[in-house]
């Protein structure tokens, strides 16, 4: 049988389908069976929480990843995408959150280079012409000679969609291309590429949070949740609330959680944020006035889309951040996370990622779990640090904790992730907890490692600790709280107690729809 | 938690010795050897084309640095301001900082001494040279802790920024050499006034070296005691492991820094306070002499392990001693000692990619 050559890259919009897309990591399925069909022309969603497989979806479609089953079909055919330049070659192109722009050069220099076929000695004059030429075809003006730097974010995000024109992509994947724009430039950048759909020029399939976007330009939404397609349609057919509902799952909340019922009530404040304002890395406001207090025996949840200012909160409240403006207590003493504060107050936290923001990667196991109490006997006579005390503190814990090392001397940066932050669970929640801070504790990790770290943060509040429990995995937050509040823009929007949460408030919440908002839909 | 039936069947943790333990020290040591015995072959590649012999070429090494009385006397009063250099990097790499600025704090160092040492003539020699020694460390000390600041506080880069005060305060070393303090009676060499014979720091009984190498080995064991046996010393390597994990750990980033680049900067400074009171008697500039830079090789050779900078410091020490003998005997030029050096610095940068990667170096079990 003869294998027909493969066809031109085509001229006009592609249309593409992914068949049962399967992609496993080690244990984990990212990926579920996941079919999902952009028409030629379409202007399609892709929405879903952090890790919810949108963006290992989508790097199958480019090349990057190789699935472990499924198949792909361009205009009905089907096709083998092995690599990145196999995805060019048919004409699928990726646009990405950050900008790959060279800032230094000029928008044409920018265009010329990112072809394949850019020659020794590049004769300007017809390249300008030929740019001139494309760019007539094109339905906004960007100033061909400006250097990069110049333009604004809306204008840099241009230049990336017509650099994949020009590439001659009929299939545009974007990821998140909005998050560094303002509204307005979101706006003309999502309207543009609408424009294009309509005329197919190209297809669109948009990874977003937002679902004001998708209500606005997108005409076809996929939904997908811990991997698997939880739902699609007409986005004419949907409001936001059932899209919601889709992304964060229909789970009722608080019904039977034995566990917690038997907590007791909890006590008085521990932990009081009042009017917290923290900045961000390049000095804007990530989080504002922000007041929040969790009792003893409490969990109180921070949810939130990634990016609402939870990461900044939670890096002041343990001491990696500055706090601008505000205060923070602990039983009503002011608390800056000073090492004597941090003990007077039995302050513990598990941030995320555990080997960059917990952990020294080059130090040994044992030398991290003493992290916290080195300075202390009996691991310590002042000053004589005592080795051997620590290896034996951390050959209590590696057992206790079951630890996966190689030996208490290894580095730490040699264990697997999940055994990172098992070591960091035992250096932290071994003892007396007053206060726990928690962030994002089972991300990347398998459902056994997942369920004994909700046992023992749930262990910590039956003993009696105030934990602030941040999370992007809403279902966490439901299982684990007592109270949910909903972080957006850097400011608290929503808060419920667990008896009375509703998952599609809280999802509208998320997503920047206001109280009224929620109300009105 | 206390169950003790849901534990492992955990191996005792007897105290027994295992060559396990060794693994890790014998990757530390045997990686820089390594790495010099490629920095050698490469060397003698470049003399080989330059039409000597090589082998000769160790051979006179060796034998104007290590095969005789003589020899081992010249290569430790080489290595003496090199111990005292190579700390001031050590120590503040222990929090993570590089900084390379040794030579501004020695030659400040040196100044203040001489300064000190002139104004209290009179008092006792003990006591005129601990307060040299003083005000030697202040200087230095105070002098690198700038640039710890200036990173901790203002975010500046510590490599560029401890450089660029180098320039800075040899300038300033200058200007008060040739002008407000200089000596009338230094005619074509300007210094500040003497010390006086008396003040000065006399050589160890027996030899023609000096005690300022007594005074690095000891600022080298009190360093290395700080570094690993003490809860500030492991305080500093968190700093230096990972910020992000001290601050959460409520360390006081801020003050460690600047602790151990000031005693990084006293290391220098008392190098320079040692050239003044053992060697020229006046601060001149003379204590120009590349000891701040040589220092940066020699940490860098050791690791920034205090206990390691004494052999490497005799080895470079050994190596700059030998220099004279290779141009008498080969016509070599004096400097082919530093390209040596060179080499053997840009091949102990490379070879820090190689720790971790070989297996036989990894530890087993606990």
């Amino acid at each position: 049988m003869l294998i027909p050559p493969p066809p031109p890259p085509s001229e006009t919009a592609l249309a593409i389908e992914c068949l049962g897309m399967t992609k496993r990591f080690g244990s984990f399925t990212a990926l579920d069976d996941v079919t999902i069909k952009v028409e030629a022309g379409a202007f399609h969603a892709l929405l879903g929480e952090n890790g919810a497989g949108k963006s290992t979806l989508v790097k199958c479609l480019v090349g990057y990843y190789r699935p472990d089953a499924g198949q792909i079909t361009v205009d009905g055919r089907e096709r083998d995408i092995r690599s990145p330049q196999d995805a060019h070659a048919i004409g699928i192109g990726m646009v990405y959150q950050h900008f790959t722009l060279v800032p230094s050069m000029s928008v044409a220099e920018n265009l010329v280079m990112a072809r394949n076929d850019v020659p020794m000695r590049i004769d300007w004059r017809t390249e300008r012409e030929r740019l001139a030429a494309f760019m007539e075809t094109v339905p906004f003006r960007i100033p061909l000679d400006a250097p990069v730097t110049s333009l604004a974010a809306g204008e840099k995000q241009k230049v990336e969609i017509l650099k994949q024109l020009y590439l001659k992509r009929r299939f545009m994947i974007l990821d998140e291309p909005t998050s560094v724009l303002t509204p307005q430039e979101a706006d003309e950048v999502l309207g543009m590429l609408r424009g294009l759909a309509q005329r197919k020029e190209v297809s669109v399939l948009i990874i977003t949070h937002k679902f004001r976007e998708v209500m606005a330009f997108a005409d076809r939404v996929s939904v997908l949740r811990r991997g698997k397609l939880t739902g699609e349609g007409r986005v004419a057919d949907l409001t936001p609330a059932a899209m919601a509902e889709m992304m964060i799952g229909t789970r009722e909340p608080a019904s039977g959680e034995l566990q917690r019922k038997a907590g007791r009530a909890p006590g008085s404040v521990r932990l009081a944020l009042e009017a917290c304002k923290v900045h961000d890395d390049a000095g804007l406001p990530a989080v504002e006035a922000l007041s929040l207090s969790v009792r003893e025996g409490e969990i109180v949840g921070i949810a939130g889309v990634s990016g609402n200012g939870q990461r900044e909160l939670v890096e002041a409240l343990i001491g990696q951040r500055e706090l601008v403006a505000g205060s923070v207590k602990i039983s009503g003493e002011p608390f800056r996370a000073t090492r004597a504060e941090i003990r007077r107050h039995r302050v513990f936290s598990l941030p995320e990622e555990p080997l960059r923001n917990a952990c020294v990667g080059m130090l040994s196991v044992s030398d991290n779990m003493g992290l916290r109490n080195f300075d202390r006997p009996p691991q310590a006579t002042w000053p004589w640090l005592k080795r051997g005390r620590l290896r034996a503190q951390a050959r209590r814990l590696i057992a206790e904790f079951k630890v996966k090392t190689p030996g208490a001397e290894a580095p730490i940066r040699n264990l697997s992730g999940g055994n990172v932050q098992r070591a960091v669970l035992a250096r932290e929640l071994s003892g007396d907890v007053s206060v726990l801070i928690v962030a994002n504790p089972v991300f990347g990790l398998d459902f056994a490692a997942v369920a004994e770290i909700h046992a023992r943060i749930l262990a910590a509040r039956e003993a009696g600790a105030a934990v602030l429990l941040v999370s992007e995995d809403l279902d966490e937050l439901l299982e684990l709280s007592d109270r949910v509040v909903v972080m957006f823009d850097g400011r608290i929007v929503h808060e419920t107690d667990i008896d009375s949460a509703d998952v599609g408030v809280i999802g509208r919440a998320m997503a920047g729809h206001s109280g009224a908002d929620a109300a009105a839909a | 938690m206390s169950d003790s039936a849901s534990l492992p069947a955990a191996a005792p943790s007897v105290a027994t010795f295992s060559f396990d333990r060794l693994r890790r020290p014998a990757e530390a040591v045997l990686v820089p050897l390594g790495a010099l015995l490629a920095a050698m072959v490469l060397f003698g590649a470049f003399v080989w084309v330059l039409g000597k012999d090589p082998i000769e070429v160790y051979k006179l090494i060796y034998k104007g640095a290590f095969s005789s009385a003589f020899a081992w006397q010249n290569t430790l009063q080489r290595a003496a301001p090199l111990v005292l250099t190579a700390l001031c990097v050590a120590l503040p790499a222990q929090v993570g900082l590089i900084v390379i600025g040794g030579e501004g704090a020695l030659v400040l160092g040196g100044l203040a001494a001489a300064v000190v040492g002139h104004a209290m003539s009179g008092a006792g020699p003990h006591t005129i040279q601990i307060c040299m020694a003083i005000a030697a460390m202040i200087a230095g000390g105070a002098w690198i802790a700038l640039a710890g600041a200036l990173r901790h506080y203002r975010g500046v880069n510590e490599t560029i920024s401890s450089l660029l005060l180098s320039y800075i305060a040899i300038a300033l070393f200058n200007h008060f050499v040739e002008g407000p303090l200089r000596d009338p009676a230094s005619l074509n060499k300007p210094s500040t006034m003497p010390i006086g014979e008396a003040t000065m720091v006399g050589t160890i009984p027996g030899t023609d070296v000096h005690w300022g190498l007594v005074y690095g080995v000891m600022f080298c064991i009190v360093a290395f005691i700080l570094v690993r046996y003490t809860v500030q010393g492991f305080a500093m390597r968190i700093v230096g492991g990972n910020v992000r994990a001290a601050k959460l750990a409520g360390l006081p980033v801020g003050l460690l820094i600047l602790a151990s680049c000031g005693l990084g900067g006293a290391a220098a400074g008392l190098a320079g306070m040692a050239e003044v009171a053992a060697v020229h008697g006046s601060a001149n500039a003379s204590l120009i002499a590349g000891y701040g830079y040589a220092g940066i090789l020699v940490s860098f050779i050791a690791r920034h392990n205090p206990l390691a900078i004494l052999p490497v410091a005799v080895l470079l020490g050994g190596i700059a001693a030998s220099g004279g003998l290779l141009q008498r005997r080969l016509d070599l030029p004096d400097a082919t000692v530093l390209l040596l050096q060179g080499i053997a610095f840009m091949v102990i940068l490379a070879s820090e990619t190689l720790y971790g990667r070989a297996r036989i170096f990894q530890p087993k079990g606990g």
